[in-house]
């Protein structure tokens, strides 16, 4: 279970936080930060992402 | 400068903070907007279309000049197959400078008595005995502690501030819109006046393109998609490669994306000493996805309910929640019904989308996306024996 975000395609808009069900995203002035305890690798996240920053592996 | 006591602190100066900030300046309350960037309006989530209706009904028709790029007195609409319907008029919108219009609206709130400070973070929210008492907030790496008798979440989709208060405003990955939208130059616009909107499940699936004009050669050129497999970013790029009568010598001066609620509308949007309003609490239009409208009417009800309840010193949930009955008799029962609609687009194929385009006037598309008429599509649906299913769903 992991993820990466594409620090150099991601635009800090925050979609993927709106639709995050686990409240595992926060906006940061650096980027998106990702709660390890909270996430659960469903995908959701990254499917939302209007320009495909993120990758996760189940 | 920034104090330690108001009676509402506002997290977000987008339109719904700016609007709920100005009404409670208006009724004589201490009021604090807080944005954590540096500049309010910047960067803009938003194709930047308004109409002159709303225009009127918000602000009585004085956005200045400046706030607006272009007016519009029209639009194409493009079906999958090219066929295009055009509507037309006199003025009927524009398209705004976000940048400037935001900033406009915060300083109108300003002028009105409520104290504004860009670059300062909500990063907590303060709850005592279950009731929400303020908020921790950084401003040049500083924590201040703000103490407030409401404190209104406007801090956009990502809506951070009603999740830690404990408000659940996630929204499902149906009811919302991924967005992506370059501001391009030295396009080839069809008519600076109008704005285009391209449909097609090739081209956007369950959503549209479209070209807003700012100048002569100037547009956001944007996307919406739900639901499908690649990104919006992948579906414009691919259309604009495809379309060089527009954008054979365009440049990209500005990238912009975004989630776009589409729907999941709450019910319950205060809590005891607290509100959310704008895109935060998914006050957008479920059709075209507009929200500048619907979160500045949202606002001035939520004004109106803050200081009728700090005036009989009870911010209690129930005291807040004409909030809640206010806005639905307003707006939310309308845009229930625009949702409903948008669903039945959702299902209609690119065959019957073409068929729909050579049955259908200019008149129609407005009356429908201003959730007016409903009646008129059923109508034009139930002309085409092949379009009955569709009907059904809207009866």
């Amino acid at each position: 279970m992991s993820w990466s975000i594409k620090k150099d395609q991601c635009l800090r808009c925050g979609a993927c936080v709106a639709v995050c069900p686990q409240g595992a995203l926060t906006l940061t002035e650096h980027g998106v930060k990702v709660d390890s305890d909270k996430c659960v690798s469903c995908g959701i996240c990254q499917k939302m992402c209007p320009v495909g920053a993120i990758e996760v592996n189940k | 400068m920034l104090q330690n006591n108001y009676d509402v602190v506002i997290v977000g100066a987008g339109p719904g903070g700016s609007a709920t900030a100005k009404r409670l300046a208006e009724r004589g309350l201490k009021v604090a907007l807080l944005e954590k960037r540096q500049e309010i309006g910047v960067p803009k989530r938003c194709g930047e279309g308004l109409s002159l209706r709303s225009a009127k009904a918000i602000w009585n028709n004085e956005i200045p000049r400046k706030c607006i790029a272009q007016d519009i007195n029209g639009a194409i609409v493009y079906a999958p197959n090219g066929n295009s319907i055009t509507i037309s008029g006199d003025t009927n919108g524009y398209v705004l400078e976000r940048k400037i219009f935001d900033k406009w609206l915060a300083m109108e709130a300003s002028r009105a008595g409520v104290y504004v400070q860009a670059k300062t973070e909500v990063t907590d929210i303060i709850k005592e005995n279950d009731y929400v008492v303020g908020v921790k907030a950084n401003f040049e790496g500083q924590e201040y502690e703000i103490r407030a008798k409401v404190v209104v979440a406007a801090d956009g989709v990502e809506s951070k501030i009603a999740r830690k208060v404990g408000m659940n405003t996630t929204n499902q990955l149906i009811n919302i819109d991924s967005g992506f939208q370059y501001e391009m130059s030295n396009i080839n616009l069809t008519d600076k006046n109008k704005l285009e909107l391209f449909f097609g499940e090739e081209i956007a699936p369950r959503g549209y393109i479209w070209i807003f004009p700012k100048g002569d050669h100037v547009a956001n050129v944007g996307i919406g998609v739900s639901m499908c497999d690649k990104t919006a970013k992948y579906y414009l790029d691919k259309w604009i490669e495809n379309n060089p009568r527009f954008f054979k010598d365009a440049s990209i001066v500005e990238v912009n994306s975004g989630g776009i609620p589409v729907g999941g509308l709450l019910e319950n949007m205060v809590m005891n000493g607290f509100a959310v309003v704008g895109d935060a609490a998914h006050q957008v239009n479920p059709i075209h996805g507009g929200g500048i409208k619907e979160a500045s009417v949202a606002g001035k009800i939520l004004g109106d309910v803050i200081a009728d309840a700090i005036a009989k010193d009870d911010v209690s949930k129930e005291a807040l929640s004409p909030y809640n009955k206010l806005w639905w008799d307003e707006r939310g029962n309308k845009l229930m019904k625009v949702q409903k609609l948008r669903e039945v687009f959702d299902k209609i194929s690119d065959k019957d989308m073409n068929m729909i385009s050579e049955s259908i006037t200019g008149q129609d598309l407005l009356d429908l996306s201003s959730g007016n008429k409903m009646t008129s599509l059923v109508k034009i649906l139930m002309k085409n024996p092949k379009l009955l299913g569709l009907a059904k769903h809207l009866m």
